[in-house]
Formats: C-alpha cells, structure tokens, sequence
C-alpha cells in the first residue's frame, strides 16, 4: 500500500531544500567551529597545551569557573522561587514581574556591565571609599574573627576586601555582571513548563497532610526536574561564554580580571592567532558538552513526558 | 460525619462565586452538588475541603459540630478527589496511595509494613488488586480515577470530596463507575459531597441533590422531590428535559415530555387536549422521541416507549391529538 504523501514538492525541489539547509548549516556553524580547531592547532600540540597552561590562561580559566560557580547556583535557586511564585500564586503586580525577570534578556550586555560601572565605580554613587564606611562595622567584626578563629584565613581575606571594598575592575564586579546577565535562564525555562502542570498536583498533596518544603522535594521537584536541568545548563552556557557585560565591568587586569572570554579577545589583539584559538577550543568544547547534555536531557525527559496525565 | 455549611460567602476580585451559602450534609449520605458551570459549586467543595477560604465575615464550616473554618486543608481530615485525578505521575500506584500515610510526622507515621499492607487494602478495596507496581500514565481513564479515590481514602478522611468525579471519561465507563461507586459508598458509609453538573448522574447517584445557580443554592432536597416538585423554573429547566408552554402573556407551563400522551385525532376533547402534527420522530433505543407541532405553532417534546409508537403506528407527518396524562395533572 501506499504511503499517504502530505508534501506535494516534487523530489528534486525537496533533494534542493534539504542541500541548501544543509550548505548555510555548514557554512554557519560547522565552518567556524573547524576554523576553531584548526587555528588552535596550526602551530602544533605543543604551542595549544601551552597556550592552555599560561598562567594568565590559568587565571582566566579560573575566574571564569568562579563566576559561573556563584552566578548559576544562584540563579537556580532566584529561577526555581521566582517560577514557584509567579505559577502557583496570583497577585498584583505578577505581570510586572514576569516582565522584569526578562529584562536581562532585553537590555545590551554592555549596558549590562555600564550600570555597575556607574552604581560602584570611582565615580559612581557607591564609589569604593564611600562603600568602606557603610561596610566598616563588618570589617571590624570580620577583622575579630580573623585574629581567634581556626578559619583565620578566610576571614582575613573578607576583612582584608571589606576594608577597600571593590566591585568594579575586581572579581565581585564579573561576579556581579554575570550573575545579572543568566538571570532569567531557569526561571524562563521553568515558568511555561510549571504553568502548564497547574497546582492540581500540589493541591492533591495539601489535601493529604503534606507540608510545603515536602511538597516541593517530592512533588514539584520530580516534575520540573529535566526543565530545570536544562535551564541550569543554558544559564551555565552563557556565564562562562558571556563577553559584553563582564568586559565593561573587568578593565582588562591580566592575570586578575580577564575571563577567559576576555583573554581570548586580547590574545587575538596581541596577534597571538593559535594561543586565542586555543583557549576558544575550550568555550567551543563547552558548547559542545552542553549541546550534547541538552539533547541527552530532551530525550530523557522526553521518556518521562509519556508519563504526563 | 455530617458537614454544616453556614452561611459562606466568596469573591474573587468584583466576582461573586458564592452568596450566603448555608448547607446540612448529613452524617453518612451522598450529596450532589449539582448546578451549571459557574454556579460555585467546585468553588463551595473547594471551600470544605480548605483548599480556599471564604470571604471574613459570619461564614462557617462545621465538621459534626467542630468549627474548621480556620484549619488547613491538611489537618481537616478530607479525601478529596480531583477531576483529573492529579495523581503523581512520577510514583507509581503504590506510591501515590502510601503518599498520605509517608508525610505524616514521625510519631503518627505506620511502619513500612503497614503501610504496605494498608495500601493493599485499598487496592483491593477499589478493586485494583495487582496495579500497584503501575505508573498512571499506564491505567486506564477509570482505573485513575480509583487510584486517586483510593490515595484519599489512604488517610481514613472524616469526609470524602469528590470534583466531577466521572467528568473526564466516557459514557461507558461513567455509568459502569457510578453504580460502583454508589454501592461503593454505603459499603464505606462515609460522608460524601461531590461536584457535577450532568443532572442525570446527580438523580441516580445521590441521597440528596442541591441544585446551585449564580452563587446560590436554589433547592435541596432527595432526587425524588427535587425532580418532581422544582421549586422554580430554572430547576424545573436544569433537572431534564422539559416542554416549556407559554399558555398566555407572560403564563408559562412545565411539562416533561413523558407525562403527555398521543392520541389519535377521533379522540381529540377540546377541553383538555390540543392537536398537532408529528415533525419528527427519533425512534431509536427503547425510548422514542416526538417532535409535534402544535396548531398555535409551539413545538411540544414527546416520550413514549417504542412499544406504544408501534401500537399506534405514527410516522412523520400524522395529525394527532396531544394530551397531558391525567395522572399529571395538578
């Protein structure tokens, strides 16, 4: 028997369709994904590695784990309570907030990282000496704590920062901007996802003695488990490749605020072709684990989808 | 367990769901809510149940005398059952059943055993016996709907609370479990108020209807006396299918279409009877349905069994005489 045909194109317009995606998929995204990996390793293994254990490489790979440490943990937390609020409430004001959470997503990344500048800059409302006053009942306590406490170190460093407290040109300020810049990733993904489950669930559990924190971990959480995976995935993606907004707030210290965005780009500047090529090799493999991630999340929680009703 | 509503009252914004609402469910019955879709009915179960709260203002609920109005819907101690079942998807029919006896605190909680063997129990009970090890996304429409009665029952509740409780499933289905589950109940004995609007469900199922329209309760009373005796045109409308006459300006006559009787034209009493014509005539099932044009040119609904369409041996397009059985007569 024949099969029922639903396209009416005749098979060499559809042979031509499918050449032509295939030809601007190549030359978009597999093109310069190769030109990556080639200029990386144009001068051979060993110049990449090299490249790669520069201690300034060094330091921007490690500022860029310790932002996307903090901003994503903290942002699948604010994503996760903003999702709950905003679906399994109505009050005045939610359309507000929903818009608000999406206005990282609406304004420039340079404009991003240029509000910071203006809040804690030299020049700002909050310049460092000013915020050293406000902060100075802190220092002294965490000044206390340094001098009698096993953890002495530590508080040593937080007395240390909070007696010349900078934000803009220093780790807090990319901390800060990237944080700003994946704020909306979970939330986004999670508020559809949520308001489509509707509270029948959690309603069910109320009604069956079940408190809120219980509600949430056996619950609510099974339910929302692979979108949130996906979020956090997505939020991790874009703080580790984010440039605009970390580069206005980091003036470009070597070995102390460059990301590894931020170093690849000087780098490139200084002429250094496969040193630049062979720190983006990393960003291009980070894609590429979240590509690969992201589709292995879709297709589980596309086995678990067979369990909706 | 009899359930006392007093006087409650509910807005949502400027909109009103329910105005004074004062109810006596007694210990042990089945009572249907029954009314149109917004007629506050889910809103009033919603309320008993604790899963919202009525307006500030006089408005109580009483469980067999014990103010509740203020306890949370987790420690009142009521199984209720959502329209779409609201299983947990992610555990499996064991699981979602157990749910209620897992979260208690510590002290309370049955050890692993009995909870197994409770949930057992109750698989049994709903006559799912060999499901538990089940996911709801792999049960029927009906099967859901007893793994969600019993995942509420799990918690022996004072009342059961039932949101239109067949709504989401076929005819078949619907009527196989509303008989179960009216033998089901006085086999429990346990108070319950459920939700629905199909009327029929309602007068077969129920020790007691409570017919509600805009926020308000229009009538109470046994299946019986609500059909037979509305207490006002919009009961007389919602309670099944009824010829609405208008008899003079501004006059109207109820009549339900099997208390008339066709007779043929030699028979006609002008004192009693008016004459018409068949329009249509649906004869299939045991029951067959008249349409009749009447000479004032009012249409008239007409049930009699097939048998009698046989004896007269009508068809579409015979004049004939129609009169109100005189047994229906006031």
């Amino acid at each position: 028997m024949d099969h029922l045909q639903v396209t009416t194109e005749s098979r060499p317009v559809r042979t031509l369709l499918i050449l032509s995606a295939l030809a601007v998929l190549s030359l978009f995204l597999l093109l310069p994904l190769f030109a990556v990996f080639t200029e990386a390793l144009r001068r051979g293994w060993e110049v990449f590695f090299a490249s790669l254990t520069d201690d300034m490489a060094w330091s921007a790979i490690k500022l860029t784990l310790i932002a996307a440490g903090v901003s994503v943990p903290l942002n699948t937390l604010f994503g996760l309570a903003a999702a709950w609020l905003v679906t399994k409430y109505r009050f005045k004001g939610r359309a507000l907030l929903i818009s608000l959470i999406d206005l990282p997503f609406a304004v420039s990344p340079v404009i991003a990282g240029l509000v910071w500048v203006m809040i804690f800059g030299a020049k700002g409302w909050l310049p460092p000496a000013r915020l050293a006053e406000l902060l100075a009942p802190l220092a002294s306590l965490a000044g206390k704590a340094a001098s009698n406490d096993s953890f002495g170190g530590l508080f040593e460093g937080i007395a240390a920062w909070l007696a010349d407290p900078r934000i803009v040109f220093a780790t807090p300020g990319i901390i800060i901007a990237t944080v700003f810049v994946t704020f909306p990733f979970v939330a986004r993904e999670l508020i559809p996802l949520m308001e489509t489950q509707g509270s029948d669930q959690e309603e069910a559990a109320v009604t069956l003695g079940a408190g809120g924190w219980r509600i949430f971990l056996r619950v609510t959480l099974p339910n929302i488990k692979w979108g949130l995976l996906y979020g956090v995935l997505l939020c991790n993606a874009r703080a580790m490749g984010e440039f605009g907004a970390v580069s206005v707030v980091s003036g470009h210290i070597r070995g102390h605020t460059n990301t590894l965005p931020l170093h690849i780009e000087v780098l490139y500047n200084e002429y250094q072709f496969s040193a630049a090529f062979a720190c983006a090799t990393l960003l291009a493999l980070l894609a590429l684990v979240t590509l690969g991630l992201k589709s292995l999340v879709e297709r589980l929680s596309g086995q678990s989808a067979k369990g909706k009703h | 367990m009899s359930i006392s509503i007093q006087s409650i009252s509910k807005t949502f914004g400027s909109y009103k769901a329910l105005e004074d609402v004062s109810l006596e469910v007694p210990n042990g019955s089945l009572t249907a809510l029954l009314g149109p879709s917004g007629s506050g009915k889910t809103t009033l179960l919603r309320i008993v149940a604790g899963l919202e709260f009525a307006d500030d203002g006089p408005g109580n609920i009483l469980f067999h005398g014990e103010n509740v109005s203020g306890v949370p819907a987790g420690r009142r101690g009521v199984g209720f059952v959502f329209q779409h079942y609201a299983l947990f998807r992610h555990m499996t029919v064991a699981q979602n059943i157990a749910f209620g006896l897992t979260v208690l605190p510590l002290s309370k909680r049955p050890s692993r055993t009995e909870i197994r063997e409770r949930v057992h129990e109750l698989l049994g009970l709903v006559r799912l016996d060999g499901l538990d090890k089940r996911r709801p996304h792999e049960l029927s429409g009906g099967q859901r709907q007893r793994v969600a009665l019993a995942r509420a029952l799990a918690i022996r509740p004072r009342v059961l609370l039932l949101d239109e409780p067949f709504g989401a499933l076929d005819a078949k289905v619907r009527k196989d479990l509303r008989r179960w589950l009216r033998v089901f109940h006085d086999q429990i004995g346990l108070t319950t108020l459920f939700v629905t609007h199909d009327q029929e469900e309602a007068l077969e199922l129920a020790d007691q209807v409570v017919v509600m329209r805009n926020a308000r309760i229009e009538q109470v009373g046994d299946p019986q006396t609500v059909y037979d005796h509305p207490r006002s045109s919009f009961v007389y409308e919602f309670l099944g299918n009824v010829n609405k006459l208008i008899e003079s300006e501004g006059i109207h006559r109820y009549i339900r279409p099997q208390e008339i009787e066709i007779l043929f034209v030699a028979e006609f009493n002008p004192d009693t009877d008016k004459l018409g014509q068949i329009q249509h005539l649906f004869s299939a099932g045991p029951v067959a349905t008249l349409s009749v044009r009447l000479t004032d040119g009012q249409f008239l609904e007409v049930e009699m069994s097939r048998k009698q369409l046989d004896e007269l041996a009508l068809d579409t397009g015979d004049e004939v005489t129609v009169r109100v059985k005189p047994e229906e007569l006031p």
